[in-house]
């Protein structure tokens, strides 16, 4: 039976031990360990949610970097593509204008040629005139000697021009 | 909420009925055994065994196997079941080894208060073992104190030292001096991370405040952490300090129903005092028609002091329970080794294997029954100061 009887000075010695425990524990013990444990949780959470704005910040300023990387790609394929159109047309016009230009040599030298034709078919006129008169005097006085020496004669002179035309 | 209260509680109150189970079926066995081995011996010498010079017969089991050989004069009986109530109770001195006269120990205060001598102090070893008297007073087998005069009535008030009053002085300082040591590193590395021994703390502080307090007791609960946390570390380091064998462990503290009853105590003034509104209505003006108000009203009231008083057996059962069940299987080897002594020897790997793993088991009971005291302190409290909003 002793051992389920409370004795009275164990109850009195525990009363007044713990009473002091509680005490001494609630003030220098659990009283600055809960503290600095909620300061410290604290601390954690509010350097995580740091962490957090920064990283959000981070992943604006990204957001932002590439916006305008985008831009500046944009721009630079405008840029570009301006040039393309500017070259190609400088380079029609200058092709047409050579090509007007080409045409006008071309039809001024087929003028002179023509002109130069017309104007050696005038001296071929004049020429061949001029032969046939001289063939016509000639045969005029042979004609009187030889007939065939007349033929002869005649032959030989057509012959003549007609190397000379061709030539 | 009710419903985990519920199964905790059955839980609980299911390995309560069970190591009292073991506690039993282990006494009786070992009383049994005793009485057998005390009537073999009885049969086995015709002469009057002498063995009346003192008052403990208990003895160590090498003396007893040492005379077991051959000389029959100073035969030794053990008695198991006195043997482990010796050692779960409380003392007057702190046994260190050696059996009844010629044991060691550690002499305690003796303080006692009598209306007669007034306050009488002095060392427990005037005692002699119990043989002598000192200042009218002696000890008697059971290790309380009397009067010398068996007709002397008056009263004696005993405030001695005794083992346990140490036990748990020295418990309550190592306590101090480790969390009080632990808070002053925390104040000096403020918002550094703990070190050491306080990585072991600091869970259970946070385990304590978080998973207990906060979620049962609601926004009162900061306020009463640190009385829990006390508890709590209290009953978990002496429970601790019980698992050792020796000095300055071993003492049965928690196990020791004055103990158990402050502690409960403690808890039955918190709970009163902080009880709401709710809660003394709900004891006194319960929702149900005022005639049945005459079995409810005492109902409650028993309620209300059942609470605290299964705290104070919960713990002193299992505690107490556990060191039972080391002893036991100790004594187990003397009861083999009083039957004979090879036997003795023969069984006691096995009990040691036992011992072992009681001491294991022992080990997370410590921690779980503090963990119970203060999950059911936190519960009280937690019904005590909730609010209801009909």
């Amino acid at each position: 039976m002793q051992l389920v009887t409370p004795a009275i000075g164990l109850v009195f010695w525990m009363l007044v031990t713990f009473s002091i425990l509680l005490f001494i524990l609630k003030k220098f013990a659990w009283g600055p360990i809960l503290g600095s444990i909620k300061d410290r949780e604290d601390s954690i959470n509010q350097s995580l949610s740091q962490a957090e704005q920064a990283r959000n910040e981070m992943a604006k300023l990204q957001g932002e970097n590439e916006l305008l990387l985008a831009q500046a790609r944009q721009e630079r394929d405008a840029m570009l593509k301006e040039a393309r159109e500017i070259k190609d047309r400088i380079v029609g016009d200058a092709k047409s204008a050579a090509e007007e230009e080409a045409r006008k040599v071309m039809s001024r030298a087929s003028d002179e040629i023509n002109k130069q034709k017309s104007a050696a078919m005038d001296e071929l006129k004049k020429e061949i005139a001029s032969f046939s008169v001289q063939i016509a005097e000639k045969l005029l006085s042979e004609s009187l000697s030889n007939n065939e020496a007349q033929q002869k004669l005649i032959t030989h002179h057509l012959n003549e021009l007609t190397q000379k035309a061709s030539a | 909420m009710p419903e985990n209260q519920r199964t905790n509680r059955g839980a609980s109150f299911g390995k309560l009925s069970l190591t009292l189970f073991f506690a039993l079926f282990y006494m009786t066995t070992l009383s049994a055994s005793k009485e057998l081995s005390s009537k073999t011996e009885n049969v086995s010498h015709s002469e009057p065994v002498a063995e009346n010079h003192s008052h403990k017969s208990t003895h160590a089991v090498n003396e007893s196997i040492t005379h077991a050989a051959g000389h029959t004069e100073t035969e030794s009986k053990f008695e198991p079941g006195k043997m482990i109530l010796d050692h779960v109770s409380d003392a007057h001195d702190w046994h260190l080894w050696g059996e009844g006269d010629h044991s060691v120990s550690i002499p305690l205060p003796v303080i006692l208060y009598t209306s007669s001598q007034g306050l009488s102090i002095f060392l427990s070893s005037n005692f002699q073992h119990g043989h002598s008297a000192h200042q009218g007073f002696v000890l008697s087998e059971e290790g309380v104190v009397k009067w010398e005069e068996e007709s002397n009535e008056a009263a004696i008030y005993d405030f001695s030292i005794t083992k346990n009053v140490l036990a748990l002085l020295i418990g309550s300082i190592f306590l101090i001096v480790l969390v009080v040591k632990m808070a002053r590193h925390y104040t000096n590395n403020q918002g550094k991370a703990p070190k050491g021994i306080y990585n072991l703390i600091e869970p259970l502080i946070v385990f304590v405040r978080d998973d207990l307090a906060r979620p049962t007791i609601g926004k009162r609960a900061d306020a009463f952490v640190p009385l829990l946390l006390s508890i709590f570390f209290f009953i978990f380091v002496l429970n601790l300090f019980g698992l050792i064998p020796v000095f300055p462990g071993g003492a049965n503290v928690t196990g020791n129903i004055s103990i158990t009853l402050v502690l409960a105590l403690v808890v039955f003034i918190t709970v009163t005092l902080n009880g709401n509104k709710y809660y003394w209505k709900h004891i006194f003006m319960p929702d149900v028609p005022v005639w049945m108000y005459v079995i409810i009203i005492p109902i409650e009231i028993l309620g209300v002091i059942l609470k605290p008083f299964v705290l104070m057996l919960r713990l002193f059962a299992n505690i107490t329970a556990g060191h039972i069940i080391i002893l036991g299987f100790f004594s187990l080897i003397f009861i083999f080794g009083n039957m004979n002594p090879n036997l003795g020897f023969a069984v006691s790997p096995l009990s040691v294997a036992f011992t072992v793993f009681m001491s294991l088991l022992e080990l997370l009971v410590a921690f779980l029954q503090a963990f119970v005291f203060t999950l059911l302190s936190t519960i009280y409290i937690g019904m005590a100061v909730e609010e209801h909003h009909h």
